[in-house]
């Protein structure tokens, strides 16, 4: 409980380090949000206009006016309004999240779904060819980057079957489920495959590690079935490491696949960012910048508390 | 030498090892401009042409030779992945002793700005400063060098904590050794296995996260070649010319491979808890 408490007490420090860094590293980026809103029509713009359009977006001020305003805004609960889609910055992040949300998810329990039960398999044949080919396949996934397997995928379904993946207007899942699965799947199978290989590694160096362990050996030595000292004995120790991976690695994709989004045409939140950047949208990167990296820590937290939960030899800030 | 000869007795550090030498061999040759053709010269006759005696790997849409731009491409990508984990492992190190050695308020300071460097996704922070500084090689060593500096130095100062509360750092005080002698003497060189390993797997990344920059338009810019750029110029002609996609994209893949296996091996070797369970 102390633990929790301090964890979150460094929250709002590291939060407001990463609201300043992106604060200012937005406002390095060469070129002004109106210009790059309007385009060539900025130059029809009268002075007048131009300084009525800053107003209207706060940025005619200095940058520390700008700054305390953002933050007292946030305090409120408002994040400013987004120059390209001319709506609450809060609103525009929302409408993102659930697609990200729900292919992170995906990808985690493709990941585990397939890593697990291999990286176990390969544990428990140790050393035998099985053991052999199933390392081989989790190094060679863990060493294709994501952007290089969509492509794969994209060109033997359109070569091979002459289908394409479903792209066009993006279904919501509570809209038309089998449609937005259908979106989604393939994209989740390209993040879930790397992500499949670590679990495959972490889970049979884990898993390895424990069956070497003397009480594995005792349990066995008592005449514990091999299924039972796998399941009972070695399973829940070799999970803890597996869960740290997960954990962080499904922190980073809640951050958007910018890459994996922009083959497949999702409008997710990390094409929402990129897009953001290059349109110099200050409010709105500011804003997805912060909700990232707030719902970033908010895992790794509660990872490490899954951590207790799993071991409870585990006591935390102790060190 | 010894390492040498360790890590061709292991299995994946062998296989490794001759993956990132012959990778090596082709940058050098690349960045020499050792190619079979001129990887900008564009021959307009042979467009999109299929691989062929002529063109080992075809061309691409302006003629160009794909086998040769593969080859500037790793010259290009080997260059960013180097500097930028060189510049992360070096800022890394001297911040984690830092915080180590100084303790208390520097520790405090360095590890939360460390902290906040680590609650950005990695791409989101190396676009941004990307975007701030303009696309280009030199960028993207910047970016990658600061996304990647926070690993180096958690993965200094942890162990440089527990061997400055070691006794042999005790003696030396003692005996009157100057701090930056024991920093650089004891606790530096202890910590040369784990940085090593480090190094080797960073690699892997920052090939990735390179690729990943120019995929998006965003690190090396046209017309030179780079591997991330020439994936994505193959989308719109999959169909017609698969090549274009496969070998940049088979290139990538292997190269880091063989970082990843290099490293693993390394792994094993310098590090004795690992060695019960060679993953």
């Amino acid at each position: 409980m102390n633990y929790l408490m301090r964890r979150l007490a460094t929250f709002p420090l590291v939060l407001l380090g990463v609201s300043i860094l992106v604060f200012v590293a937005i406002r390095l980026v060469p070129g002004d949000s109106i210009t790059a809103m309007l385009g060539t029509e900025a130059g029809l713009l009268t002075p007048a206009q131009r300084e009525s359009l800053a107003a209207y977006f706060g940025i005619d001020q200095p940058w520390f006016v700008q700054y305390w305003r953002w933050i007292g805004g946030i305090l409120h609960g408002n994040f400013g309004i987004s120059v390209t889609y001319g709506r609450p910055v809060l609103d525009v992040i929302l409408e993102r999240f659930p697609l990200t949300l729900e292919l992170a998810v995906l990808s985690m329990i493709i990941a585990l779904a397939v890593g697990m039960p291999a990286g176990i398999y390969a544990a428990t044949h140790s050393e035998k060819p099985s053991d052999l080919g199933v390392r081989i396949v989790a190094m060679v996934g863990q060493s294709t980057p994501s952007f290089v397997l969509g492509l794969l995928i994209i060109y033997t379904l359109s070569a091979g079957f002459g289908v394409l993946p479903a792209m066009g207007e993006f279904a919501p899942l509570w809209q038309d489920p089998l449609r937005n699965l259908s979106q989604l799947i393939l994209p989740a199978i390209t993040l879930g495959f790397a992500f499949a290989a670590s679990v495959t590694r972490i889970s049979r160096s884990a898993m390895l590690d424990v069956l070497g362990d003397d009480y594995v050996r005792t349990a066995r030595s008592k005449g514990a079935s091999a299924r039972s000292v796998i399941w009972r004995h070695a399973l829940p120790n070799a999970l803890i490491p597996v869960v740290t991976l997960s954990g962080i690695e499904f922190g980073y994709l809640l951050g958007g696949a910018v890459i994996v989004e922009q083959i497949y045409a999702l409008p997710g939140l990390g094409r929402m960012v990129l897009d953001a950047i290059l349109q110099r949208d200050y409010a709105l990167v500011q804003g997805a910048v912060l909700f990232i990296a707030f719902n970033f820590m908010i895992v790794n937290l509660l990872v490490d508390l899954a951590y207790v939960a799993l071991d409870p030899r585990i006591r935390l800030g102790e060190q | 030498m010894r390492i040498l000869r360790a890590i061709f007795g292991h299995g994946s550090g062998r296989i490794g090892g001759v993956i990132v030498g012959i990778y090596l061999l082709i940058a050098i040759l690349g960045l020499l401009g050792l190619t079979p053709h001129n990887p900008i010269t564009q021959y307009r006759i042979d467009r999109l042409h299929p691989p062929s005696a002529a063109y080992w790997m075809g061309t691409d849409l302006f003629g160009r030779d794909v086998a040769s731009r593969l080859m500037a491409g790793i010259g290009q990508s080997f260059t960013v992945a180097f500097f930028s984990v060189a510049f992360a492992a070096l800022a890394g190190t001297i911040l984690g002793l830092a915080a180590a050695w100084l303790g208390r308020r520097w520790d405090g300071v360095v590890m939360r700005v460390m902290d906040v460097l680590l609650a950005f996704p990695a791409i989101l922070l190396a676009l941004l400063i990307v975007t701030v500084a303009g696309p280009g090689t030199w960028t993207s060593v910047i970016a990658i060098g600061i996304v990647y500096t926070p690993i180096f130095t958690r993965v200094v100062r942890g162990p440089a904590l527990s061997l400055k509360a070691r006794e042999f750092v005790d003696a030396a005080r003692t005996f009157g050794s100057s701090s930056s002698y024991i920093v650089t003497r004891h606790l530096l060189l202890n910590l040369v296995a784990p940085l090593t390993v480090q190094v080797t797997l960073a690699l892997a990344w920052a090939l990735l996260t390179e690729a990943g920059l120019s995929f998006l338009g965003l690190g090396t810019q046209p017309p030179a070649a780079s591997l991330g750029l020439m994936l994505s110029d193959s989308r719109n002609l999959m169909e017609t010319a698969p090549w274009l996609m496969i070998f940049p994209g088979l290139t990538i893949m292997i190269s880091i491979l063989g970082f990843n296996l290099l490293g693993d091996a390394l792994r094993d070797i310098l590090d004795p808890r690992m060695r019960r369970a060679p993953a």
